[in-house]
């Protein structure tokens, strides 16, 4: 693995001296590092948590239904504060200390917790951390790498976090079959993971300054660049694109309809999606350096398109399952990641947390829109037909957030 | 600090997490296997055939040892006497005097379920692929009819409080009947299409007849169904995981009414003159009760265990709201009443 020890590049941007050399800096590498371990972590506690409140806590699955409401819900009203208190201090990292904290705190927190309210205000401290951290970091991100390379620094970071989302339910399944029934096993090895990647950042990612700390952000500066100029229309483009975003839930359901094979293992529809976009986050990052990522965030729709049409199929089968999965992994590598390498580039300096959660608030609450939609719409006609409807609008919306973006690239 | 210090520092905070956690793991082990060690062997015994020959009582032994999670068997005229170990292991369990129905749980990387038919001799007779997590399993009386409900993740994305349910009715020969999911529901009259309807927990009246829950937008039902017309129709409100009783004219279920998420109690509804009397059991119950006979109601409690082991027990309480609760059977889960 190559690591360079460069931690200030940015100064000599796009001067082309650099092409040899250019590397992914090192604190990307770390923060990754540090997003793999809490991903272990809180992924560990994720996938068994159904269990634990089934079987350990008496609770019924419907009542879990209303948690997982509570962990989406808290976490995207947070991100914004998360992105506006990283630039307006000028240290995301301790804002993001603060974020990857409070999850690991909360893995301890359930140790005594029992009961339904204190179940849901741990996992909300957890959720409330994840809002809080994201922004900052992915500022973080931006700040510490060469801006040529900055796709391909997301693509990285992106894998190593999605490597630990896949490692965390392994290890869990590995300590209840060593220990069976001792969910508490598993909390405190979730937290001393969660420690290793909190002593991580704390003792070796840079505490890099935003560029312009000179100068501290006030509420109204944040906000007039978040809808300044720059900013608008590639959020009003990412509004646009996902409100047409069908949640992956909803397209491993028409999947699990349509074929009985895929129903039994629906538990491997979210591995094979992982695996490829796992695989695709860095040739997709790259990809966003070379030719541009506002291309490559547009073109990730038109994969998404695809997975629409193939998942309308009325037939089902092993091959066209496989199809979607990929489709959909490659709608993730190109859209993730690329979208904070867009924004962290367009917004100003001592902005870009706000600008970055800006974004991503608008992605996550227009994909909800998008998600009660397409429930209704499944309501009265079924998924089939949905997703055809979804897929034709997203025909003309494609090109629309194309033209939207089409001076995002300078 | 220097970068030899921080190194330190975090050398030192990496040693502590791996031994403090892996120390606790390490722990926990010793102790469960001495709690293992220590624990009073259930007591075991009875003639698997003879058992089967007279009034008992099929379910899931959860005492700590080599029988967790085996079928077991107890006569009911001492069911806290010693128990029979089958060789089946099963999550939930439902039998009749000549068949009996097992979800089960493949673990490994990824955890599969499956559900088993199985004959008199506890041999499976063919499987089935379950979709998501088990949980109720009804023959009907004959044994013709299979009925299964099992949780299959996702639907929560559009509403968040609701869990998607797959309640699948087969011919025990594997025949599909069908998917009562997809059966017409019909609510004061009017067609509910609602995309979050649910049904689960069959309980069976005849071969064609059959009781469940049905919900849509927050609320529950008690459906009455037919196999035959593919419809449901809503009789009373507030009802989960319906249980008809020997002489088919009331209902066991458990009932939410303004309780907190994720609790329930005990209740039974008389279906020839729709009245509604609340059990005495006063805790919490999360089970398709079963009935012991026309005046009993059995169901299942889960229990944490001394050692900190998660546990169930299977209790009893009479139909008519009288009396007070009595352990039926300790260490027990997933009852079925064989007469």
């Amino acid at each position: 693995m190559y690591v360079s020890l460069r931690d200030r590049p940015g100064s000599d941007a796009g001067s082309g001296a650099g092409r040899v050399a250019r590397r992914v800096s090192s604190t990307v590498f770390l923060l990754g590092t540090v997003s793999l371990l809490t991903d272990v972590s809180s992924e560990m506690v994720a996938s068994v948590l159904p269990l634990y409140l089934t079987a350990s806590v008496g609770l019924s699955l419907f009542a879990y239904g209303f948690l997982d409401g509570m962990y989406q819900g808290v976490s995207a009203v947070v991100r914004i504060a998360g992105g506006f208190a990283g630039d307006r201090g000028g240290q995301p990292k301790w804002v993001a200390v603060l974020g990857y904290g409070a999850s690991a705190l909360s893995r301890l927190a359930m140790l005594p917790a029992a009961g339904f309210a204190a179940i849901t205000a741990v996992v909300t401290a957890d959720r409330l951390g994840k809002g809080l951290r994201t922004a900052p970091r992915d500022a973080l991100i931006v700040e510490a790498s060469d801006p040529a390379l900055l796709g391909r620094s997301f693509g990285v970071h992106r894998a190593l976090d999605t490597v630990g989302a896949a490692l965390g339910p392994l290890v869990a399944f590995a300590l209840l079959a060593s220990v069976p029934g001792s969910y508490d096993s598993v909390f405190v090895v979730s937290f001393a993971f969660a420690i290793v990647g909190v002593a991580v950042l704390v003792l070796f990612v840079p505490n890099l300054r935003t560029a312009g700390s000179a100068a501290k952000i006030g509420l109204r500066m944040a906000l007039s660049e978040i809808s300044g100029r720059r900013l608008r229309r590639p959020l009003v483009a990412a509004g646009l694109l996902g409100l047409l975003t069908v949640g992956d839930g909803f397209l491993y359901l028409t999947l699990q309809e349509r074929d009985n094979l895929t129903a039994v293992y629906f538990p491997l529809l979210y591995v094979g999606t992982n695996i490829a976009y796992l695989a695709l986050a860095v040739p997709l990052g790259r990809l966003s350096d070379r030719i541009g990522r506002a291309r490559v965030l547009v073109a990730g729709h038109v994969a998404l398109l695809g997975c629409y049409l193939l998942a309308a199929l009325p037939a089902g089968g092993v091959a066209l399952t496989a199809g979607v999965l990929l489709l959909l992994g490659v709608f993730y590598a190109s859209t993730d990641g690329v979208l904070p390498a867009l924004i962290g580039r367009l917004v100003r300096p001592e902005a870009r947390g706000s600008g970055i959660a800006a974004a991503q608030t608008v992605v996550a609450l227009s994909r909800f829109a998008s998600s009660l939609l397409f429930g209704l719409l499944w309501t009265f006609q079924g998924p089939g037909r949905s997703l055809l409807l979804f897929a034709v609008v997203l025909t003309v919306a494609v090109p629309a957030a194309g033209w939207l973006l089409r001076d995002s690239d300078r | 600090m220097t970068r030899r210090f921080r190194a330190l520092v975090f050398a030192a905070i990496l040693v502590l997490a791996a031994f403090g956690a892996g120390g606790y793991v390490w722990n926990t082990r010793q102790s469960q296997a001495q709690s293992r060690a220590e624990a009073p062997a259930v007591a075991q015994g009875g003639d698997l055939a003879s058992l089967r020959s007279q009034p008992h009582l099929v379910f899931r032994s959860t005492a700590l040892g080599d029988g967790y999670g085996k079928v077991a068997v107890v006569p009911l005229s001492a069911p806290t006497g010693p128990r029979a170990f089958t060789p089946a292991s099963c999550e939930r369990v439902y039998a009749t005097a000549g068949d009996a129905i097992c979800l089960y749980a493949d673990r490994g990387l990824v955890t599969t379920y499956h559900s088993r038919l199985l004959d008199s001799s506890w041999a499976s007779v063919h499987e089935l692929p379950l979709t998501g997590l088990p949980s109720r399993a009804r023959l009907s009386r004959d044994g013709s009819l299979v009925a299964t409900t099992t949780f299959v993740y996702g639907d929560s994305y559009a509403d968040p409080g609701q869990f998607s349910t797959r309640t699948v009715v087969t011919r025990a020969g594997g025949e599909l009947v069908g998917d009562i999911e997809k059966f017409r529901l019909i609510v004061d009259g009017r067609v509910v299409t609602a995309a979050d309807k649910n049904l689960w927990g069959v309980t069976f009246a005849d071969d064609d007849r059959f009781y469940a829950t049905a919900a849509s937008g927050g609320k529950t039902w008690l459906v009455d169904g037919s196999l035959k017309a593919r419809t449901v129709t809503a009789l009373h409100g507030d009802v989960e995981c319906p249980s008809l009783s020997p002489d088919r004219t009331r209902v066991a279920y458990k009932k939410h009414g303004d309780l907190p998420p994720g609790q329930w109690r005990l209740a039974v509804y008389d279906l020839r003159t729709g009245q509604e009397t609340m059990l005495a059991e006063p805790g919490s119950v999360d089970d398709q009760a079963e009935w012991l006979d026309d005046a009993t109601v059995v169901y299942g409690l889960s229990r944490t265990a001394g050692n900190g082991a998660a546990t169930s027990d299977v209790w009893r309480v009479p139909a008519d709201g009288s009396g007070s609760p009595q352990l039926l059977v300790p260490d027990a889960w997933s009852p079925a009443v064989v007469r």
